[in-house]
């Protein structure tokens, strides 16, 4: 049983790997992971999606700061519930043009993840329906996540204080 | 018109204000002509119009519906379907109300917006964000020994949970097992917080569809609960007891006596709630068809949980990836039909049993052994060696000064929290604090199609959906 949904498992990623050459496949402490091109997000989303990872599990952003091939990557957690498996898709994001297309089109779930990377982390998600802040007030000046944004280093700010 | 008075001294030495044109006599009783009379003007401000400008929330409010983006995640979606309701365009007789942030109601600081036609709800938006305390921030700051402080502290009902999935994630970067003994101990407190979580559930659904006895039971029973967690980590929440590797302490004497009355009183209680609401005909009226998701909409939005397991699918993170040995004990994982309110109810009853067998099996089996890892690298030395070893000393003052260096890594954990999943993210560069630690809660992913489950039902069935979603904020904004 578990060794025929292991097989499945297998067949579906290799499926993946044929449809997008450009994508590397591999394993972190026995995550299967899948690093793709930022261009390819959206079709591969969508391919994985058909295969059966039919589950929108999560969206984050890590800010490395100095990488060579890329300040940001953004993180997506896609699940199969029939096999079980899961899939994790890393895309690198450049610093100086943070964004990365949205996946709003492909699973609904995306759009509170997205904002909140966006309201973390800056990253733009061009295709977004309403990509606006979602924890932090309106008016908050920069990103916190960003590793150049320090703990404490801005006054915390409120709505219609005196003065504003 | 004269200028209005001024609020503070009383004079009328407001601004100048614009000549109004007289109000057409066939007119003067319209809505339109009564508006103009009772114009706001707020003292200090410029013009009466200014005085509008300062409660707006911006950008996170409501679009108007031909801009299409309030609900527009479901566009080309798996879902595929359109939630705005069909009885007709938006005219003029919708209107906007909010629900909270502070209503009793929303369990915390959700704000609601609701565009209502009649007493119906065209189209919902959950505004989120008001207990944001920027916890993903502070981890970044804190050790990996001190990390669990301070995710306990997110879902602050099931705190078990969250040092569970991050300690698991901690030892899946480190490497190191822990002692059957301690996962033993895992399995039982977290089995037990999913109880007294569901506890606070069926407490506050009850009262919010105006069963308010049933506020009291819930309290009541959870009450042994939370003593018997004081007895075991010194504390009734945000416990910091399971910490990666292993635990903080073994459990106390005497524990089986507490754990024995639990067992005894807690399922008794289970049933007098069932003989309560069950067939209740209000609590049916108010939850049968109530707040209906369907499968493929949980899929595509991320809900798990009880919501899930309500829809009809078998899904649960104990059994599809087990963790912490817990797969050595049976247990069934209920699920409904109907995916609606009352299907929410009867899965997290089962669920309570379910977890109280567990809870049984774990204490009638027990295994000896050590409560936490024998890694001194990563547990601190018992005290008694700090006198007799200088190797424990250095180990023990190394732990608490510079904590504990993680390999660099980057891993995904999650754990079946009362909720649905609950997983961490967790990015470490091989220093003993982590790079990054991001929490995919539960109930951030619920709330997130509450406008799924609301679209179309009675603004009364709000509350009764809300509640069945069971959110908790600090697991939203954290």
């Amino acid at each position: 049983m578990r060794d025929a949904a292991a097989r499945e498992a297998g067949a579906l990623l290799a499926g993946l790997a044929e449809g997008f050459p450009r994508a590397q496949f591999g394993t972190s402490l026995g995550d299967e992971v899948a690093r793709v091109e930022r261009e390819d997000l959206v079709a591969f989303a969508a391919a994985a999606r058909e295969a059966g990872l039919t589950t929108f599990i999560d969206l984050c952003a890590v800010d490395y700061l100095n990488r060579p091939e890329g300040r940001f990557e953004v993180v997506v957690n896609l699940l199969s519930m029939r096999l079980p498996l899961r899939l994790r898709i890393l895309v690198a994001v450049p610093g100086e043009d943070p964004q990365v297309p949205s996946l709003t089109g492909v699973f609904a779930g995306a759009n509170f993840y997205e904002r909140e990377a966006y309201d973390l982390f800056g990253i733009r998600f061009p295709g977004h329906p309403d990509l606006t802040r979602i924890l932090l007030p309106d008016e908050w000046e920069g990103h916190p996540l960003r590793k150049d944004n320090p703990v404490g280093a801005v006054p915390v700010q409120f709505k219609a204080v005196e003065g504003r | 018109m004269s200028n209005p008075p001024d609020f503070v001294t009383g004079e009328t030495e407001g601004p100048e204000l614009p000549e109004r044109e007289a109000a057409p006599a066939e007119g003067a009783g319209t809505a339109e002509a009564r508006r103009r009379v009772h114009e706001l003007w707020m003292a200090g401000t410029e013009a009466p119009g200014e005085a509008g400008g300062f409660t707006s929330e911006g950008a996170q409010e409501m679009l108007a519906e031909e801009e299409g983006a309030v609900l527009a995640g479901q566009m080309g979606t798996l879902v595929g379907d359109d939630y705005s309701s069909p009885v007709g365009p938006a005219g003029e007789d919708t209107q906007i109300i909010n629900m909270g942030p502070q209503h009793p109601s929303t369990h915390g600081v959700l704000r609601l917006q609701l565009e209502l036609e009649g007493e119906t709800i065209r189209r919902a938006k959950p505004i989120i964000g008001y207990l944001h305390t920027g916890m993903e921030k502070t981890a970044e700051a804190l050790t990996f020994a001190q990390g669990c402080t301070n995710v306990t502290r997110m879902d602050y009902l099931s705190p078990f949970f969250e040092e569970l999935c991050f300690s698991l994630a901690t030892e899946r970067l480190l490497g190191i097992q822990v002692p059957p003994r301690a996962q033993a101990i895992r399995v039982m407190m977290t089995e037990l917080n999913r109880v007294a979580s569901h506890l606070i559930w069926v407490a506050t659904q009850g009262m919010d569809v105006g069963a308010l006895s049933m506020m009291l039971y819930g309290w009541r029973e959870r009450e042994l609960c939370l003593r018997f967690f004081e007895k075991v980590t010194g504390l009734r929440m945000n416990h910091n007891y399971i910490r990666p590797g292993g635990v903080a302490a073994d459990l106390p004497d005497g524990w089986e006596d507490d754990l024995a009355e639990i067992l005894e009183k807690v399922p008794a209680g289970i049933a007098d709630y069932e003989g309560l609401l069950d067939d209740n005909p209000i609590f049916r009226e108010r939850t049968v068809g109530v707040g209906v998701i369907s499968a493929d909409e949980c899929r595509a939005y991320g809900v798990t949980g009880p919501i899930l397991r309500a829809t009809g699918v078998a899904w649960d993170l104990r059994r599809a990836f087990p963790y912490s040995g817990i797969e050595q004990y049976r247990f069934e994982v209920p699920i409904g039909q109907g995916g609606d309110t009352y299907d929410r109810y009867k899965v997290r009853m089962e669920e309570m049993r379910q977890s109280l067998s567990i809870v049984t099996q774990v204490a009638e089996s027990l295994p000896p052994g050590d409560y936490r890892s024998d890694d001194r690298k990563v547990t601190p030395p018992p005290r008694a060696r700090l006198d007799q070893s200088m190797e424990a000393l250095i180990h023990h003052f190394k732990l608490f000064t510079e904590g504990f260096k993680v390999p660099a890594g980057e891993v995904y954990q999650a754990v079946e929290s009362p909720r649905g999943e609950l997983g961490m993210y967790l990015v470490s560069r091989g220093e003993a604090k982590p790079w990054r630690l991001h929490v995919r809660g539960p109930s951030f992913a619920n709330v997130q199609a509450l406008p799924v489950m609301l679209a179309d039902s009675l603004i009364a069935d709000t509350v009764a959906t809300l509640a069945s979603v069971d959110p908790l904020l600090g697991d939203v904004d954290r």
